[in-house]
């Protein structure tokens, strides 16, 4: 299956990407732990519109303190384009994730030239840490590490 | 001729610009970006030599009006007067960019009744409104601040009189008046300064909006280019100032970060506003900034009045990138 498609992937013209943001959320020895909100976007290189590939929130809390609340903790992509979103939103939203690595695919519709990702990473009780990776598109892989609240950050063609 | 000469160095204090060691009012808010819709500012008001620090006196807050993005106007909530700042809260409960604070306009200044001397504008508030409000709540110096009486404290009846040093008693309480339009028809000598304050900041929710960001026209003001709640270390922030709407160059502004407790160097910059009246702020740190303009000039508005002094402040946030 996964042969026939690359195949057919290789016959017909190359998607312009098919690639995925690899997040890594490490984990913390703290005594109150937290999931992070952690939010990944991409710009172009030189300056432009944001787009959200993900947001991991409390989407379930509501009341007086709504998970919404804290959003604009990820202050670098809420001023960037996080509030001109209507959460939830599809295919973007997410409940915060415990540690681990996370596999977020990439638009297959990026034209190419030279974007830069971002993953912004706020966590109760916490810190917050924003990283940031080149991308190229047709995709080059390329990496980086956060050293609090991120660990590895990568780009990379599958 | 004691009591003029008194009388004319009271007014000389007030009309010049602000000492060097004037008390700075302030308003710092809990936060200036907010992400849904249900949530409060809440706010401290004082005045103190450094900004947003709680060692001197309250502000009187009764004049802070809340300007709704949707051109409604909001309104405070949970005043609490303390010894050194007073507090306040106000819901976020619409979409866009908020504007909180004062703007006032007051005459000062003598005239003459029959050969006797009178005065406008000293103490026009009850007792129980320190001089934080009204001149005071503008900028450095104005009030009560002048004078070096903590603003805190009821002042002695008679008034609040501007520059009134002590217990020397200037002038007749009976020959006080508290506004422009109170002046005896008849009266000579006037000598009447416009004082024009505004104090204010900026809180949005969600997209910012400039729906109030259009100036009045009248006295000085300033108009955000880089949108006043979107500031961040690393990027300059720009602003244009303005006098009775026009482009203000050449224009003294004072930007001052708080929390100077916490390191060394106080980070205070004494900036000028280029040939558009535009002023571009790098920001030595993050943190919250006191940004104040003063300038007198001889254009009030004010038919009676021969000089008008103006101080503008703005509060501003700027985050670490």
């Amino acid at each position: 299956m996964r042969i026939s498609l690359a195949l057919a992937a290789g016959v017909v013209a190359a998607p312009a990407t098919a690639a995925t943001l690899n997040v890594t959320i490490p984990a913390k020895s703290v005594a109150e732990y937290h999931r992070p909100y952690v939010a990944a976007w991409i710009e172009p290189a030189g300056g432009g519109q944001a787009r959200t590939l993900a947001v991991w929130y409390d989407i379930k809390k509501k009341g007086n303190e709504p998970g919404t609340k804290w959003l604009s903790d990820l202050r670098t992509w809420w001023r960037k384009g996080g509030r001109s979103l209507k959460l939830p939103a599809d295919g973007v939203s997410g409940a915060t994730r415990a540690p681990g690595a996370y596999r977020i695919p990439l638009p297959a519709d990026l034209k190419p030239g030279s974007y830069v990702v971002y993953v912004e990473a706020a966590r109760e009780n916490g810190g917050r840490e924003l990283v940031s990776v080149p991308l190229t598109v047709p995709v080059r892989a390329a990496s980086a590490t956060g050293r609090s609240e991120l660990g590895a950050v990568s780009v990379s063609l599958r | 001729m004691l009591r003029k000469s008194l009388l004319a160095a009271a007014i000389a204090t007030m009309a010049v610009s602000a000492p060097a060691h004037a008390h700075r009012a302030w308003l710092l808010p809990s936060i200036t970006v907010l992400s849904d819709l249900t949530q409060m500012v809440t706010v401290d008001a004082g005045a103190s030599t450094d900004p947003f620090v709680s060692d001197h006196a309250p502000m009187n807050v009764d004049g802070i009006q809340v300007w709704a993005p949707d051109g409604s106007m909001g309104k405070i909530e949970n005043v609490g007067k303390g010894r050194y700042r007073t507090t306040f809260d106000v819901a976020i409960d619409k979409p866009g960019t908020w504007r909180i604070g004062m703007a006032s306009s007051s005459v000062m200044g003598s005239f003459k009744v029959n050969g006797e001397d009178w005065m406008v504008g000293g103490r026009r508030r009850g007792p129980g409104g320190p001089g934080a409000g009204g001149a005071g709540a503008g900028g450095p110096g104005a009030g009560a601040n002048a004078a070096g009486r903590p603003m805190g404290a009821t002042p002695p009846a008679g008034g609040e009189g501007p520059g009134e040093g002590g217990p020397r008693r200037m002038i007749d309480p009976s020959h006080m008046v508290a506004s422009v339009d109170d002046i005896p028809a008849g009266a000579t000598d006037l000598n009447l300064t416009q004082m024009d304050n505004r104090n204010e900041f900026f809180v949005t929710a969600g997209e910012p909006t400039d729906t109030l960001f259009k100036p009045t026209g009248k006295g000085l003001e300033m108009v955000p280019i880089t949108p006043p709640t979107d500031l961040v270390a690393n990027e300059p922030g720009k602003f244009r100032f303005l006098v009775d709407g026009k482009p203000a160059p050449d224009l003294k502004v004072t930007v001052i970060p708080g929390g100077q407790r916490y390191r060394e160097a106080d980070h205070a910059q004494e900036l000028t506003t280029d040939r558009d009246g535009v002023l571009t702020v790098a920001w030595p740190v993050a943190g919250f900034y006191w940004v104040n303009a003063s300038l007198a000039d001889d254009k009030p508005s004010v038919a009676k009045a021969s000089k008008r002094r103006m101080s503008y402040t703005v509060t501003l946030e700027v985050v670490a990138p």
